[in-house]
């Protein structure tokens, strides 16, 4: 098959990660491909109209539309081909992209280097065993923002929110501004799963009610929800009988949390990893398979489309080196980070500790919620290597460090590979 | 307020960090200590927390002619936050003609109050799409 076009990059995914990412590579002098599956840039942020976005890239507090067009007029303004409405459907280890749109068929590519910014998706219902009636009024978070702030649709007019994440919470206020009834957010867990902020600025202003440790034990109506039945739990998540409670309304919006897109990675031959579920990838963005970088939610789910951005430039700039043939060697000494205890996950799970003067920044998703402060340590053999102290551990807030020359000194004087890093 | 005087507790607001911003108050409300906040920003927000909270909406309004048929919009100063739910069934009302840029002024101050309404999105006009009347606030 011909292959079409001469690319030194393409960039599979045209959000926040891959527009930073065809920025960073067409700087670099590259020829840089997107390919887009939506008919627009900016991935999900079109879709995320409230505010919260730029603050640490642009210094101000942004809605999700108006970072994303930020990063659209830049991309535009270089010699990037961007093609929208096409779907990269498979992607193999030599680097053979192969995609499809209505207006050219079948395509293929074959670029010298590529970056996966896939992003991520929602959990499905199935993912989190709902009991009851298939009735329509059942919907992911995702999609009703996708309904209401896109297409202009309301999906209900009495709602509850099953999940404290901050997409359910998020939609819980803009369903409320619509002029929606949201009865209630229920939350399984014995505490809030999203930010606080969201649950402040979302949930509170709205006199909206959060009912912990409680979930639906029903859905009732036939062809339309009618109502739920909710029940609380127990710490072990047990159904406390007794505690049942009706609710009128049309309405279930489930916050079910995300997980990253990785189908093509998994076709590449990029290797994943267990505590992200994304690509591992080095402090390079680089995958196992080389010339595969990735960035953004497609590695693991960020909290801050800031450090998306930073992380899709420097897969950017590196997946450009790459194709040069100018990639710095591989020659420094290479470490693997592994969760301990409280940590879920870590982005890098490898960093480079050179000679030089670079800082690599890691981030790490606590799995347990200390408010007190905690340290992070670096641990080899049970012997602590280096430390940072921390405010407090949440697993709803990523901690992002750099490594400081204190940090990487310990670390060079050390000769392990693989450092464990838990919160204590 | 208690005689001895009180600590309230804070989530700020102005960015999404979100610090737990903890305020002493004396027992006449003056503040005498503040702490968590990572930048001063955190001050400001607490103080007009106290004062006259404020807060951000984002919402959308229609689009005649256009692309798509809505286009996001927000008030980049913060709204009394006793006026969120007026100013958002007002908004619900408004319709505006294609094509919206980013920074358009959808709605300008708002019952005299200096509050105004921004695209935060563009929406490019449909190709045929007829000519209505002028745009909302403009
Ligand atoms: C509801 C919600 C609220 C959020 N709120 C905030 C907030 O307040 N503040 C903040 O800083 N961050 C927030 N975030 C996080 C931030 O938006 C994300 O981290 C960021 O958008 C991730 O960018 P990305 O480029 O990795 O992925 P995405 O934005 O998901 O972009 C991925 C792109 O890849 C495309 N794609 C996928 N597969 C293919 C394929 N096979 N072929 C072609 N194209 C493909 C998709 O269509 C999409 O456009 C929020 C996220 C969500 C979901
Ligand atoms: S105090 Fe500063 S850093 Fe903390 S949330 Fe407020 S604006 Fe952000």
């Amino acid at each position: 098959m011909r292959v079409n076009g001469d690319y030194d990059v393409a960039v599979i995914g045209g959000g926040p990660a891959g527009m930073a990412a065809a920025i960073a590579a067409a700087r670099e002098g590259a020829r840089v491909l997107i390919l887009e599956r939506n008919d627009q840039l900016g991935g999900i942020l079109p879709q995320c109209i409230h505010n919260g976005f730029g603050a640490i890239n642009f210094g101000r507090d942004l809605p999700g539309p108006e970072y994303a067009y930020r990063y659209e007029q830049k991309v535009r303004a270089l010699p990037v081909e961007i093609k929208l409405n096409t779907m990269v459907l498979d992607v193999t280890g030599g680097r053979d992209v192969f995609a499809i749109n209505d207006d050219e068929g079948y395509l293929h590519f074959k670029p010298k280097s590529i970056v996966m910014a896939m992003g991520c998706r929602e959990r499905t219902r199935a993912q989190i065993r709902l009991p009851g009636t298939r009735a329509a009024g059942i919907f992911t978070a995702g999609t009703v923002q996708r309904l209401v702030n896109i297409e202009g649709y309301m999906p209900g007019r009495r709602v509850v929110v099953l999940g404290s994440g901050d997409i359910g919470m998020i939609m819980a206020r803009r369903l409320t501004i619509e002029g929606a009834t949201v009865l209630s957010v229920l939350e399984l867990m014995p505490h809030l799963t999203g930010l606080r902020r969201n649950y402040v600025q979302c949930l509170q202003d709205y006199d909206i009610p959060l009912h912990l440790s409680t979930t639906v034990k029903k859905i009732k109506g036939k062809r339309r929800v009618e109502g739920i039945e909710t029940i609380q739990v127990d710490e072990r998540f047990r159904p406390i009988a007794g505690t049942e409670r009706s609710i009128d309304c049309d309405t279930l919006v489930l916050s079910v949390g995300l997980i990253p897109e990785n189908e093509l990675s998994s076709q590449a031959g990029v290797v994943l990893d267990d505590h992200t579920r994304g690509p591992r990838i080095d402090s390079s963005m680089a995958t196992s398979v080389p010339g595969i970088f990735a960035a953004g939610n497609v590695t693991g789910i960020y909290d801050l489309v800031d450090y998306v951005s930073i992380a899709g430039t420097a897969a950017g700039a590196n997946a450009a080196a790459y194709a040069r043939g100018t990639a710095p060697e591989k020659r420094r000494r290479r470490v693997r980070l592994v969760p301990g205890s409280n940590v879920g996950s870590i982005l890098p799970q490898e960093i480079e500790i050179g000679d030089d003067d670079s800082r690599p920044t890691i981030m790490l998703r606590p799995n347990a919620t200390i408010d007190v402060s905690v340290r992070l340590r670096f641990t080899a053999d049970d012997e602590t290597v280096t430390e940072f102290r921390e405010r407090y551990a949440r697993p709803s807030e990523m901690i992002v460090k750099t490594l400081s020359a204190r940090h990487l000194d310990q670390l060079r004087g050390d000769k392990n590979e693989e450092y464990q890093v838990e919160i204590v | 307020m208690s005689a001895q005087g009180t600590t309230r507790n804070d989530i700020c607001l102005r960015c999404p960090r979100g610090c737990e911003v903890i305020t002493v108050l004396d027992d006449k409300g003056a503040i005498l200590d503040i702490s968590g906040n990572q930048c001063k920003l955190g001050i400001e927000y607490v103080k007009q927390e106290i004062n006259n909270p404020r807060r951000v909406l984002p919402t959308l309004v229609r689009v005649a002619g256009g692309m798509r048929p809505m286009v996001p919009v927000w008030t980049p100063e913060p709204v009394p936050k006793g006026l969120l739910l007026d100013l958002a069934a007002t908004t619900r009302s408004i319709e505006v003609d294609a094509p919206v840029s980013v920074g358009d002024v959808v709605l300008d101050d708002w019952r005299g109050l200096g509050i105004q309404l921004v695209a935060s999105g563009a929406v490019a006009r449909r190709a045929g799409a007829e000519v209505r009347h002028s745009n909302g606030g403009e």
